[in-house]
């Protein structure tokens, strides 16, 4: 096991600063000097806080040195999407338009995190307001690949996937509203988490699409990212749309026994229309698909035939949600105010200049489908798609445990290389289905391509049964898609 | 040109009222921040009122008990799954660019509010009753404008009646009674120069005979009883002048100024917002559950206009007297509470006891019934006094005076004032004809035919007996000494 920390999972680092090791001052210094050496290039964080992390590092040391507990990820560094809301700490959600906004309060997720002993070392880069698959539409900077610089790391939450896959933060959160979390995390070769819908409170997360939206964690470790789901899960009275369930104890699902489970195939995700699938993304996923096999599951073919509505489904009810979340981006209250003559004038400049021309893409089409008469011709059409799309898993859980598709048809893609938007929009086809439907998904890496990008798969589980679909990741990362191979298009990795 | 009266033969106004009304919880519809009037500007805030982003509304269920009771009272069908809906608009006071309301599934639908006119109960159909969040207020100083958002997020309900009300009296009254009705309920204080009850009025006039509504304009900001009847009756006049000279009135929204007594056009038709309602993704369907709504059924009051009612065919109590006692919930229990403390049917007597002494003495010291000195029981042990002819009226009136005044039991001030009435015949008798025999020029011309004297008679009794004198017998045995 390496002496330098930046590799640590996050189970190893807590046991290490718990048992006095390391200090956690210490740490999160060597953490801190090697993102400012590192993401210069890499470009993953939007603002680093130091100074917040030392001291609750200190205190850490403290509470340790006088024999308290100082929670189950005392000393372990976290990075958070930067539509995450921090007290104290600003947070743009990738926007010009809430540029200086510095938050009175804590999202739920982070004050859990804090809670726990976390070290929040910085808030990382995504694409405005979660709007975006590259994370090439952030407002503020670009995010290499640390795979290959001249790729992009995918997004939203490419900030939050790029920082854990070189080594600048033990995990990370992210927000998943169509693959954000999933999506990124197959192109930087790491685990990412969108839990159940209503599993982890939104309290503090700054909207895209209410119904859809999903915090979850990116972690090196299948079993790292469900410890990290462990602690931000659970009920949140602030937010009505949470669960009132118990949480299942992730953490220890990660048991690699995938005996006797049953694995779905869905076809349609294996023969897009579009012919889009990429052969070494389908090869590796053959490959795992019979090392699963191998290990005592079965698979099983089988069926969602609405899959192909899922993306103009998808592309109804997410943009007419934000053009409403972000109606209250009016310069009025916080961020960016334009200069104006009137009323009407300050809207029009604080919004126009505020946002950027994919956001501005989606609130016109969310307004478009929200005018009044034509609510049932588009929105309220597409909750009824997304009831057929439940019902298609619901049929496809009678007969199976978990379900297994690519993450994405491709690898990493160079920047500028999705020219028009809807080239951008198709490559999220493998994962919107699963926030329509309100499902639990995982991106888990399975292999690398000849070029040396990382390729993902994903699990979608049951509606609450995260537990099998973590069961199931722990096998499949057990396969050792990666070898030992780290990122290595950065300097200093 | 024709006289208004005249056009208002041929002409028939319609009024439809949509009534905005404050519930009176602790905190706000969707946030744990407090409610209060008067406060310092945007002290009663927190991320989800000034609407920051990540924050999340979440249900105050006390909104609902409270909304319930006005649809109960109201007999409105209440839906079991009814939904938050969002109302896209920019405005400085709307923090969101959104107001939560309620949109195709309200809570309330198809009731009636019933309104006392003229002695006779009329009803006004409501076509719906729906929850949503009040806005912040924006002020302009000079060419500074500031936004309090103390009141935004205050629940409120937005009652609409249908197209119905005919006249502008009829659409007072309908306030009046709903600001009855609210407050009877102790769901609002509905206190209009606070904003707590506020009124939009659709006026449009029709040839009469005619189904179909004419063009209808929309008077907003008319926020006390006599506004909206000012308002309404110069929205009126407006339009008929207005088709009287060959014009057309127009769908518009227009602005009523109290001060100068008329109102301006404030937008048209093309200016009209397209709100984009659709379901609130963050709040959940409101399921009304059997407790709530047991709780609200057990704890209804009964209602003003049954109570009318009740007090008039029950009680016998005049329809003026019996309005007045269900014009205030307060007043209503004390009357309820008195008829319940006398042993008989006191009700009428009761009544004007209430009314002359008692609401005389409140008013003399400007002050309300729940302020009384007087509880209801020693009222109605003073009207038994009176009826049982222990004291007469007039003596009543000093007892009551001195009760409420000192605290003391009226029987017992009886007793030590020695003020008891005499109807005791003989003793009368002796008295009468003492007098009548001390006053014989005033007997003489009395008996040929100078009435008036009688009251002089009457007067020496009652001086005599210091009031006390029954007057009834006494009227009497005058009469037979006198022979007339």
């Amino acid at each position: 096991m390496s002496t330098s920390p930046e590799f640590w999972t996050v189970a190893d680092t807590a046991k290490r600063v718990a048992a006095g090791e390391i200090g956690a001052v210490r740490l999160v210094d060597t953490m801190l000097s090697r993102i400012t050496n590192v993401d210069r290039e890499l470009g993953a964080f939007l603002a680093t806080d130091g100074e917040g992390a030392r001291r609750d590092a200190a205190e850490i040391d403290r509470k340790r040195t006088a024999g308290q507990f100082a929670g189950p990820l005392a000393g372990v560094t976290i990075a958070l999407k930067d539509n995450l809301v921090t007290k104290g700490v600003a947070t743009t959600a990738g926007s010009k338009i809430l540029q200086g906004w510095i938050p009175p309060y804590d999202a739920t997720v982070v004050e859990k995190l804090r809670s726990a002993g976390a070290l929040i070392v910085g808030k990382t880069n995504l694409d405005e307001f979660g709007m975006g698959s590259s994370t090439e539409r952030s407002a503020y900077k670009k995010t290499r690949n640390p795979w290959d610089t001249s790729r992009v790391p995918g997004g939203s939450s490419g900030g939050s996937a790029a920082a854990v896959a070189a080594g600048l933060a033990a995990g990370s959160l992210g927000t998943d509203t169509g693959g954000s979390i999933r999506q990124p995390a197959a192109f930087c070769g790491v685990v990412g988490i969108k839990p159940t819908y209503g599993r982890v409170s939104r309290y503090g997360v700054i909207a895209f699409a209410s119904s859809l939206d999903q915090v979850g964690p990116i972690a090196r470790t299948v079993q790292d990212a469900a410890i990290l789901l462990q602690v931000i899960s659970g009920h949140d009275p602030r937010d009505s749309t949470s669960l009132d369930l118990p949480i299942p104890a992730f953490a220890e699902a990660a048991t690699g026994d995938v005996k006797g489970m049953k694995i779905g195939l869905p076809k349609e995700y294996f023969q897009p229309g579009s012919g889009s699938l990429d052969s070494e993304v389908r090869t590796a996923l053959e490959r795992t698909i019979k090392a699963l096999h191998d290990k005592g599951a079965t698979t099983v073919e089988v069926s969602l035939p609405h899959t192909s509505l899922a993306l103009p489904a998808y592309y109804i009810v997410a943009p007419a949600e934000a053009s409403s979340n972000l109606s209250r981006y009016d310069g009025i209250r916080y961020g960016k105010r334009a200069e104006a003559s009137d009323l009407l004038d300050l809207y029009c400049k604080s919004r126009g200049a505020g946002f950027g021309p994919e956001v501005k893409r989606r609130i016109m089409l969310g307004t478009y489908a929200l005018r009044s008469g034509y609510y049932d011709a588009y929105y309220k059409k597409a909750q009824q798609i997304r009831t057929l799309i439940k019902n298609d898993f619901d049929e496809a859980f009678t007969k199976v445990d978990v379900l297994l598709t690519p993450t994405t048809p491709t690898s990493a893609f160079r920047f500028n290389a999705r020219a028009t938007p809807l080239d951008m929009y198709l490559g999220d086809i493998f994962t919107l289905a699963c926030n329509l439907a309100g499902l639990p998904g995982m991106s888990v890496p399975v292999g690398l391509t000849a070029d040396g990008l990382p390729i993902g798969a994903q699990l979608i589980g049951k509606a609450l049964d995260e537990v099998t679909m973590i069961r199931a990741g722990s096998a499949i990362e057990a396969l050792g898609g990666l070898g030992d191979k780290r990122p290595s298009g950065i300097g200093g990795i | 040109m024709t006289e208004l009266a005249q056009l208002l033969e041929d002409y028939e106004p319609v009024i439809g009222l949509e009534v905005h009304v404050q519930l009176a919880t602790r905190s706000k519809i969707f946030s744990s921040s407090a409610t209060a009037f008067g406060a310092p500007p945007n002290s009663l805030t927190d991320p989800v009122v000034m609407g920051m982003p990540g924050a999340l509304p979440v249900f105050n269920r006390t909104v609902l008990e409270h909304a319930l009771k006005l649809g109960v009272a109201t007999s409105s069908q209440i839906r079991a799954k009814s939904r938050f809906a969002r109302k896209h608009y920019f405005y400085p006071d709307l923090p969101k660019g959104y107001q939560i309301s309620q949109f195709d599934e309200p809570l309330c639908e198809n009731g009636h509010l019933d309104l006392i006119l003229n002695g006779a109960v009329k009803r006004v159909k409501l076509q719906r009753i729906h929850l949503e969040e009040d806005a912040g207020k924006n002020t302009h100083v000079g060419a500074v404008s500031h936004v309090d958002l103390n009141r935004a997020g205050i629940p409120l309900v937005e009652v609409v009646t249908a197209p119905e009300i005919t006249s502008s009296e009829e659409a007072a009254e309908f306030m009046r009674s709903l600001h009855r009705l609210v407050r009877w309920l102790e769901i609002s204080e509905a206190d209009m120069e606070k904003g707590q009850l506020r009124c939009d009025a659709n006026v449009s006039v029709r040839l009469r005979g005619e189904d179909r509504l004419g063009t209808r304009t929309e008077l907003k900001n008319i926020n006390s009883f006599k506004f909206v009847q000012n308002a309404i009756d110069h929205e009126i006049a407006r339009q008929l002048r207005l088709i009287d000279s060959g014009g057309r009135v127009e769908r518009e929204t227009r602005l009523w100024d109290a001060v100068a007594g008329q109102s301006a056009s404030m937008r048209s038709k093309e200016e009209v917002n397209d709100y984009r309602y659709f379901p609130d993704p963050d709040l959940p369907p409101l399921v009304v559950d059997g407790a709530t709504m047991a709780t609200v059924l057990r704890t209804l009051p009964e209602l003003p206009v049954p109570r009318f009612e009740r007090y008039q065919k029950l009680l016998g109590v005049s329809a003026d007297d019996a309005r007045t006692l269900v014009g205030d919930r307060a007043l209503a229990d004390y009357f309820d509470a008195a008829v319940k403390a006398h042993p008989g049917e006191g009700g009428r007597t009761i009544a004007n006891w209430m009314l002359t002494e008692l609401l005389g003495a409140l008013n003399a010291a400007n002050q309300d019934i729940s302020q009384s000195a007087m509880p209801p029981e020693r009222l109605a042990a003073l009207v038994v006094l009176v009826e049982t002819g222990v004291i007469s009226g007039k003596i009543g009136k000093e007892i009551f005076e001195e009760s409420y005044r000192t605290g003391e039991e009226p029987a017992a001030i009886v007793e030590r004032r020695g003020v008891q009435q005499i109807s005791d015949e003989a003793m009368l008798w002796s008295i009468v004809d003492r007098i009548v025999g001390a006053n014989p020029r005033q007997a003489q011309e009395f008996q040929s035919g100078k009435d008036g004297l009688f009251g002089f008679f009457v007067g020496q009794v009652m001086k005599e007996t210091q009031g006390r004198a029954n007057p009834v017998i006494t009227t009497d045995l005058l009469h037979k000494r006198l022979g007339r």
